[in-house]
């Protein structure tokens, strides 16, 4: 071999290079976690994409130079490839096309939902549901919102049409809710039309809660809408819970027989929105010092939901 | 003297930086996904040719760059890169008494390791693909070994005749 001055048979081995190449294998690990984690290289990413600005220029100099030619001397060749290059740009356009709805669809519903918060006073922010529980007789779910998001356990989940159920475990991200129409969940409501009190319970079917507290002679008719009265503490009053859909009387029974059906789709939601309570009263515990929050955090943080 | 080293440094990093030009052209997807990994190749060479001079050091470096250019996460192709040169450079006195046929399914082989952590990275923070396409570069690299060896073989010794 000619002039291998400075590298080969030399068998001695090159110093520290197992060394070496640890350090800078951790090195990568870092910038990776780092930059997978919160961006926070974002400085050093911009530094190195100018200095290869240049580079970038150049690659692209001869495509430039070939578009500039092939506008002068439109072969068959060329117009062939233009024609099944937009095609290809059609078929890209058209699956985006595809999303599109569905994105017109989720604006709506969010747009549903801010003015159904705007109604209320409460501090509210979006939560979206990672998973449902596929057990058929338990009614819960998985949101995206833990402690670390303020979420406390019993705190109120709604949607854009009314009540969909509570927090029974804050996680550290994600947080489990319970259905009320849970087979075990039981909610305070009060007729809306007169204000008559008494509670819903689950029954393990998305469109039935059972109402059986309430006298042959109460005043309850088909239609009448039935809102949370605030009385159990863990939700805010006011919000729709269902609408009665039925009620028997036997006389031979003390209690009359009532069923009435959610409002809010409770299969169907995919944003919910969880309720921190106005502390207007002053009972109302917060958690995490997030006392006295005002409306642009509550924005800022829906803004940073995806 | 520093001089001098600079000067038979710079046909070296201009290699490199062809080679980070051809990773970077557009090319049409059909042969996009048997693009050669250049810069591999490259440092390759370079850390089995002259592992005094570029070792991990520079293949870290150029790995970065290369992460900047593709977009990639930062650290991913410079830790993929470190590890290929790392090898090649801890066993090139072994890989230059293999015959030519031994050699290239050596490099296949650092090739092939070079995808799969970039495939594996990749894993790791979701960024799913199907594992087939990581086969392109490795095979279509293997094809192109000898051409380029050859090439950068003239290249180095231009270098070190001018030193």
């Amino acid at each position: 071999m000619a002039a291998t001055r400075d590298t080969s048979s030399n068998p001695a081995r090159i110093p520290a290079l197992g060394f070496r190449a640890l350090a800078l294998i951790l090195l990568s690990l870092l910038l990776m976690f780092l930059d997978n984690r919160e961006r926070h290289v974002e400085q050093l990413r911009n530094m190195i994409s100018t200095a290869i600005y240049p580079l970038q220029l150049v690659v692209d100099g001869p495509s430039r130079l070939f578009d500039w030619t092939g506008a002068r001397l439109r072969s068959h060749q060329t117009l062939l490839s233009e024609n099944e290059q937009l095609k290809r740009e059609q078929q890209v356009i058209r699956a985006m096309l595809l999303t599109q709805d569905a994105l017109k669809a989720e604006n709506a519903r969010l747009r549903e939902m801010l003015d159904a918060r705007e109604q209320v006073e409460d501090r509210v922010r979006v939560a979206e549901i990672l998973s449902v529980d596929s057990n058929p007789g338990r009614h819960s779910l998985i949101i995206d919102a833990g402690f670390g998001d303020g979420v406390y356990e019993g705190q109120a989940i709604v949607d854009q049409d009314g009540v969909v159920g509570q927090v029974i475990e804050a996680g550290p991200v994600t947080s489990a809710a319970l259905l009320i129409s849970d087979p075990g969940h039981a909610l305070p409501v009060e007729v809306n039309r007169n204000g008559m009190r008494t509670i819903a319970y689950g029954t393990g079917e998305f469109g039935r809660l059972d109402l059986p507290g309430l006298a042959n002679n109460a005043d309850i008719r088909e239609g009448d809408l039935l809102v949370t009265s605030g009385l159990g503490g863990a939700f805010p009053s006011g919000y729709p819970v269902a609408v009665v859909t039925s009620v028997t009387r036997l006389p031979q029974q003390a209690f009359a027989d009532v069923t009435a059906a959610p409002v809010a789709a409770l299969n169907q939601v995919r944003e919910v929105m969880l309720v921190w309570s106005t502390p207007a009263d002053g009972a109302e515990p917060r958690q995490n010092g997030r006392s006295g929050d005002d409306d642009a955090a509550t924005r800022a943080e829906m803004d940073e939901d995806p | 003297m520093s001089r001098d080293r600079a000067a038979r440094h710079l046909p070296v990093l201009f290699t490199i930086l062809v080679a980070l030009a051809l990773t970077m052209v557009p090319l049409p997807r059909s042969v996009e996904a048997f693009r050669p990994d250049w810069i591999a190749l490259t440092m390759i060479f370079w850390a089995f040719s002259l592992p005094r001079s570029y070792s991990v050091g520079i293949a870290w470096l150029t790995g970065s760059v290369l992460d900047v250019a593709q977009g990639t996460l930062l650290g991913q192709h410079a830790l993929a890169l470190t590890v290929v040169v790392f090898l090649t450079v801890r066993f090139h006195l072994l890989m230059r008494v293999f015959p030519l046929i031994q050699l290239s399914a050596t490099i296949f082989a650092l090739l092939a390791l070079y995808q799969f952590l970039l495939f594996w990275i990749n894993g790791v923070v979701d960024v799913r693909s199907p594992a087939v396409t990581y086969w392109g570069p490795v095979l279509s690299g293997s094809i192109v070994w000898p051409l380029l060896y050859n090439f950068l073989t003239g290249v180095r010794y231009r270098v070190q005749s001018n030193s």
